[in-house]
């Protein structure tokens, strides 16, 4: 084809910048449009299923407040600071059901991302809900289905040593049927390494966020401003 | 397109500009392009179709674009252009299926900003909406679009059928069914697009007077 | 029928020799896999006996399906179906679904050898390609292991042998429950080592008193089987040793670095599938290299990869996975190991197009 086609003919930088601009110009138009016309209903939707996924993990809670987990104190979550987010989940009364944090650790084939419940009252992690998780569809996806490794997850012991710096005992997954302590978690068979990485991301999440929720109790059990 | 054309000559609007991407020039299933979110995103019905509506509408929204600012665009520039207008229609779907539903947006991931780089647009653009009139553009684009959904919907229906037991969610062979795991992985969307190539081979095979599969002749530079 | 063209036959030395046929080397390797189909039905009882037939009949249903497909003469008469079927059987765990058994065996040969052209024109072993379509699509089932010697195992079949076709298998322990045996299902070695570092004895390992699948269990039976065929010149001799020196050396390497983490060689080489792969799949001679060093280097390339599947891979056995790959990589292999043409000096240019 070279050898029939002329050269393009010289065009002025000009004109390419002005055709260039125009395109950027119209592009921007309809970028700008679109985010505009759907950022109420992103944000509306992120806010739902992130409370969606929040309310899962703590039944009863009905109102919820986001703190900042820095060093060892916790900020409102409007407060500008860097750190961990953790919901506390509040019911009709005001009364603290429970905290709701996020947990991950790598499985199988990818980063497991879950969200867990910790109730201080019973010391225990309550529930578990997987926000994301790319293993082998039939076995590793288990985790976030099958009921008799969701039952590990009713009392989960993850209670504070006498130092109250870390947990007493390491949340560990343990082999199918080998459950004998609070803290362990009993692996689904077959999907050894996808329950494995559920019990390191609550061990890794739990031993840095508990000390310093217990620690800073009062502040989470105020009731929550603006909440009915 | 078997004849070369010249830029200023337009060849009547017929069925065939319409059909073209659906059958004879299928992306999926005769051209072989745009492999990766082929086998990447349809594990299930709903991701397949949802990614190939995605597409459609950057595929017309795109190539209505190109096709208008034609004769403004100087060649040297052009795939500049181009890119910058498929970006946005992505952008414009990327926004939307997040408006829509966020699980649907977790579940197709990067492929779809990654329609940016999908060859059957560029592809689309520059052999074709950059040099004809816009209804032509539109209504050619609509065709490939529609092939390529099509051609995603047969990978991801069998799949999902086989591989979870279920269409769109709704299980079909009821509650003791073994899935088949393999179809839900890359391997199986590669046994089922060579077992739909086997399948729609054989039927062309068949036809009286068959012509040997198209080999597309794209007119590339200008 | 028409008379066939004269044409004229073309022989290098030597010329008197007695001509050996595929049927023939087949049929040996049919002979010294038998033992170990006996073995198996002897250890895991009616539902190996079961898995074995289905699977084979299903090769060579799917053999002779395929042929009439394409519209060849039928080629069951040289027993590769036969062994493919046998082999794959033999890789699978004894309490399979027999339907599943039979998917795997159409597989094996659909896809591992009809769409290359039949014998001779597939890359990879088709009974390899068929327990890989399984180990992907059913997961679940191709882990679950049964204990070798139970006591009803000639009059009952494993509860998840019957498995309706295309339905889930049951919970074996379920059933279990309600029969006279005194073990349930048992974990294989490799697994018991991976997942719970529990150790078994070399010396279960090499008699086959352990859990495993149908024909992976004995290593001495494999290795007396194997020994006949490479007696026979049935097999290329240099592809299971350097799969077993390799995977010994390497394996030994890593417990002499840390022999807390890592397990004894021996272990190595009597465990998995490892002894069955390296004498009976990766001696296939459709997907092994010709070449005297190139087979050297196949093997080594095996047994190597083997051992660091198992050791670092996710999964506990990686025999499969480890044959798969050297089978692909055998045209590589061949390219850069072309034997010195015979005339030519090491200082001559060598040749850009080998024949």
């Amino acid at each position: 084809m070279t050898d029939v086609t002329p050269l393009p003919p010289i065009i002025s930088s000009r004109r390419m910048m002005a055709t260039l601009g125009i395109t950027a110009l119209v592009s921007g138009v309809l970028v700008v449009a679109a985010f505009e016309l759907t950022r109420t209903r992103i944000e509306a939707n992120q806010r739902a299923a992130l409370e969606q996924a929040i309310f899962r993990v703590l039944p009863g809670a009905s109102a919820r407040q986001s703190f900042i987990v820095t060093a060892d104190q916790l900020q409102p979550l409007d407060g500008g600071a860097d750190g961990v987010v953790i919901h506390a989940g509040y019911d009709r009364h005001g009364r603290l059901v429970g905290i709701a944090a996020e947990a991950a650790a790598r499985g199988y084939q990818d980063i497991i991302r879950l969200l867990y419940a910790y109730t201080p009252d019973c010391e225990c992690i309550t529930a578990i809900h997987v926000l994301r998780n790319n293993d082998t569809p039939g076995i590793g996806d288990r985790i976030a289905t099958d009921p008799a490794f969701l039952a590990n997850f009713r009392a989960l012991a993850a209670r504070l040593n006498t130092e109250r710096s870390a947990l007493a005992h390491a949340i560990v997954t343990v082999r199918h049927g080998r459950k004998v302590e609070a803290w362990e978690i009993d692996a689904i068979s077959g999907a050894t390494i996808s329950s494995r990485a559920v019990g390191k991301a609550l061990n890794d999440s739990a031993q840095a966020l508990v000390p310093v929720v217990q620690q800073q109790l009062t502040v989470l059990t105020r009731t929550p401003r603006g909440s009915p | 397109m078997t004849t070369p054309l010249r830029p200023d000559q337009t060849p009547p609007l017929t069925m065939d500009t319409f059909l073209q991407g659906i059958w004879r020039e299928n992306p999926v299933l005769v051209m072989m392009l745009g492999m990766c979110p082929t086998m990447a995103v349809t594990n299930s019905l709903r991701n397949a179709l949802a990614m190939g509506l995605a597409t459609l509408f950057v595929l017309v929204g795109s190539n209505a674009l190109v096709s208008m600012l034609r004769s403004l665009v100087p060649g040297t520039v052009r795939i500049a252009t181009y890119i910058v207008i498929i970006a946005s229609f992505t952008t414009v779907v990327d926004y939307a299926i997040q408006a829509i539903s966020l699980t649907l947006y977790g579940a197709l991931g990067a492929f779809i900003q990654l329609i940016v780089v999908n060859c059957i647009i560029l592809g689309r653009a520059e052999a074709y909406a950059s040099r004809r009139p816009l209804l032509h553009s539109v209504i050619n684009a609509g065709g490939v679009g529609i092939g390529f959904t099509l051609g995603l919907v047969m990978l991801g229906g069998v799949r999902e059928l086989l591989g979870s037991g279920t269409l769109l969610g709704f299980p079909v062979f009821g509650a003791s069914f073994q899935p088949w795991v393999i179809m839900l992985l890359p391997p199986g969307g590669f046994f089922v697009l060579g077992a739909w190539l086997l399948l729609l081979n054989w039927l062309r095979g068949r036809q009286p007077g068959a012509a040997p599969t198209p080999v597309p002749v794209h007119n590339h530079g200008r | 029928m028409n008379k066939p063209p004269a044409t004229l036959e073309l022989r290098s030395a030597p010329l008197l020799h007695t001509p050996r046929t595929v049927e023939q080397i087949m049929r040996h390797v049919v002979y010294a896999l038998l033992p170990l189909c006996a073995f198996a039905v002897y250890a895991f009882g009616l539902s190996a006996a079961a898995l074995i037939g289905v699977v084979t009949v299903s090769c060579v249903g799917a053999e002779q399906l395929f042929n009439r497909l394409a519209g060849r003469v039928s080629t069951l008469a040289d027993n590769s179906a036969v062994i493919t079927g046998l082999l794959l059987a033999l890789t699978l765990p004894p309490g399979f679904p027999l339907w599943m058994g039979a998917v795997a065996g159409f597989i094996a040969i659909g896809l591992g050898k009809a769409v290359f052209g039949g014998l001779g024109g597939n890359i990879f072993n088709p009974a390899l390609v068929g327990r890989a379509f399984v180990q992907a699509a059913f997961p679940v089932a191709i882990t679950t292991w049964h204990a070798p010697f139970m006591n009803g195992r000639f009059t009952h079949f494993m509860p998840t042998s019957l498995t309706t076709p295309f339905l889930v298998p049951p919970d074996a322990p379920l059933w279990y429950g309600a029969l006279p045996v005194d073990t349930v299902s048992g974990a294989t070695p490799l697994a018991l080592h991976k997942f719970e570092h529990v150790a078994t004895g070399t010396l279960d390992l090499f008699l086959g008193t352990t859990a495993g699948s149908l024909g992976e269990t004995s290593a001495i039976l494999i290795l007396l089987c194997g020994a006949y065929l490479a007696a026979r010149r049935l097999l290329n001799w240099r592809i299971p040793v350097a799969v077993l020196v390799s995977a010994f050396a390497v394996s030994a390497a890593f417990a002499l670095a840390d022999g807390q983490r890592y397990p004894d060689p021996w272990f190595m080489l009597g465990s998995g599938g490892l002894m069955l792969g390296a004498f009976f799949m990766a001696t296939d001679p459709v997907g092994a290299p010709v070449t005297p060093r190139g087979a050297w280097l196949y093997g080594a390339l095996i047994g190597a990869v083997t051992v660091v599947i198992r050791l670092f891979g996710g999964l506990p056995e990686g025999v499969m996975y480890a044959i798969l790959l050297g089978n692909a990589a055998t045209p590589l292999i061949e390219a850069v190991t072309q034997p010195r043409v015979y005339g030519t000096g090491r200082q001559s240019a060598p040749d850009k197009n080998p024949p």
